[in-house]
């Protein structure tokens, strides 16, 4: 089987790989990503706002490629973008949530300026594909220590926001009588996002972010039917995904991005498979 | 003291007055259905004795004191909302993330916590079933653990809103029978908001119905009659007793139950639902 044979040769590749820098520094930078998407993931997940991810990660775009023009590092233009994006999408709350057109048109938008950037910085063509679709294989040290401290905001943040965001997802009714500002946690929380969408698209890019970040997150809610469990399996899942692509990418010399897209979408539907064998076996009662 | 005590209050939302000037008073350990047409304020009442609305004129007491947000002696229950088809959360981990939910930090448990859940699930037979994913879960079984869930940190006055809508008959009794044997054995105030009266016969100890900005409070007897409907729908209301059953009818038209074939009213707050007749909607038969 073409899988056993490629599983012989990761494992016989391990020592092999970690003696380059540049393979340490992928492992390093995927692992800190995948374990602030996992878990921020489960929760964009609960809340049904994924798309609210995927724009995120859009509106980064502008903010890389504009702060490349400025001459700042991209990571930062893109932080900077997608918190303030964050914060605004937030603050319009219901009324932007059921604006399938707007925020299409915003993401649209806001490809179109990440373009124009582009255009007037022409010899940026190998940094627009990696802000596109991501380049773990080149982080360096300095990235990596970077995304650790970023990545430690956003856990932290996200370990005091939890509980409220946990009661106001699930009963958003209730928690409000209860005196939970509903607001104030999606506001957080989409600040939250889009901190980790900046950080997961320096792995995977700003069109793959959804890869990291949805597809760990919906598999563990379909496998799990606790929080804490269900955080701890989507942090897990997006750990072996993003590890897996880079060692794929390794062995194959494909890039990383496309394997952890496939891992993802593949654990994803292995997740959703015993769940459709089981409702179609069970016969409908009361 | 009383349980809810209003003194002349005027409930508005934006200009549309929805209470004007009502007062009544409800007493600790009593089962007050709530009835009256959509738009009538059911749900209205209820936000603001939880403090979510205040009085645009009037005072509103419970258990003597003014309402606030997050009152521990009140549980609550609202009108059913989606739930995400493909989570399978358990149970008792949706119902346990109102506990101190609003808290900031993690949403872990003590030990003690856990088990005053678990005493909580008793009273409603649903220790077993709160294991059960929550989106896999019947109507019925929902309002059970929603009610158990309503019940935490014993509180002496219950708000229910809508919890039979869109329940089989069979259901509904379940929940009544569930919700009067709590009542009897917590001592403790209900107000069921209904859109039938009939499922609730034999569980209430009196009705409140609103109806054209007011309120009337008394027994069935006293309430369900044509003079007070009457007044209260500001239209010709006959009230027609069968076989132990009510039906509240406009001319030769049942109103409860034409109101109430629209299952998917979810509020019964602002004047949108008039549906062919003239906006009446009472406790149905």
């Amino acid at each position: 089987m073409t899988a056993r044979r490629i599983g012989t040769a990761i494992k016989g590749c391990i020592p092999a790989m970690l003696d380059y820098d540049f393979m340490r520094n992928a492992f390093a930078a995927a692992t800190v990503v995948a374990l602030v998407a996992g878990m921020v993931g489960y929760f964009l997940v609960l809340r049904g706002q994924t798309f609210a991810g995927h724009a995120l990660a859009h509106v980064g775009f502008t903010g890389a490629t504009g702060a490349v023009l400025l001459g700042i590092a991209p990571l930062w233009g893109m932080v900077l973008m997608t918190v303030a994006a964050g914060l605004g999408m937030g603050l319009m709350g219901e009324r932007l949530a059921q604006r399938d057109v707007a925020i299409g048109l915003v993401l649209a938008l806001s490809l179109g300026f990440g373009l124009l950037f582009l255009h007037f910085f022409t010899a940026f063509a190998t940094q627009a594909t990696a802000l596109l679709f991501g380049n773990v294989l080149a982080v360096d040290v300095g990235t990596v220590w970077t995304l650790l401290g970023l990545g430690g905001v956003s856990l932290a943040a996200l370990a005091v926001v939890s509980r409220p965001l946990l009661f106001a997802s699930l009963q958003p009714e209730l928690a409000e009588a209860k005196g939970v500002s509903l607001r104030l946690h999606g506001v957080l929380f989409l600040a939250i996002v889009a901190l980790a969408t900046a950080e997961c698209a320096q792995i995977v890019g700003v069109l793959l972010v959804f890869t990291l970040m949805v597809g760990p997150a919906a598999a563990a809610q379909r496998l799990t039917g606790g929080v804490g469990k269900g955080v701890a399996l989507s942090a897990t899942l997006a750990l072996f995904e993003a590890w897996g692509g880079i060692a794929l990418a390794y062995v194959t010399d494909w890039p990383a991005s496309f394997w952890i897209t496939v891992l993802s979408a593949a654990i994803y539907l292995l997740a959703t498979l015993p769940r459709a064998a089981w409702a179609r076996g069970a016969t409908p009662a009361g | 003291m009383t349980a809810v005590e209003l003194d002349r209050v005027t409930l508005s939302i934006g200009t549309h007055t929805v209470l004007a000037e009502a007062s009544f008073a409800i007493h600790p350990g009593e089962f007050i259905g709530v009835l009256g047409p959509n738009g009538a304020g059911k749900t209205t009442l209820l936000r603001a004795v939880l403090g979510l609305l205040r009085p645009g004129a009037g005072s509103l007491h419970v258990f003597g004191q003014a309402p606030r947000r997050g009152d521990r002696t009140i549980g609550y229950l609202p009108q059913v909302r989606t739930v995400l088809p493909d989570l399978r959360l358990r149970g008792i981990d949706f119902i346990a993330s109102s506990w101190h939910g609003g808290r900031w930090g993690l949403p872990s448990l003590t030990r003690a916590e856990r088990g005053m859940i678990d005493e909580t699930l008793d009273l409603v037979g649903a220790r077993e079933l709160a294991h059960r994913p929550f989106a896999a879960m019947s109507g019925g079984e929902r309002q059970r653990l929603l009610l158990a869930q309503a019940l935490l940190g014993s509180p002496r006055l219950l708000l229910l809103d809508e919890p039979l809508i869109s329940l089989d008959p069979h259901h509904q009794r379940a929940v009544v029978e569930l919700t009067k044997s709590l009542q009897t054995e917590l001592g403790i105030a209900v107000l069921f908001s209904a859109h039938e009266l009939n499922p609730l016969l034999g569980a209430l100890d009196r009705v409140l119905y609103l109806g054209g900005g007011q309120a009337a409070l008394g027994t069935v007897d006293d309430v369900i009659s044509g003079p007070v409907l009457s007044r209260l729908y500001g239209s010709d209301i006959d009230v027609v007793r069968l076989h132990g059953r009510i039906f509240v009818m406009s001319g030769s038209h049942d109103v409860e139950h034409d109101e109430h074939r629209h299952d998917d009213h979810r509020d019964d707050d602002g004047a949108a639902h008039r549906h062919g007749h003239q906006g009446v909607h009472p406790g149905h038969a």
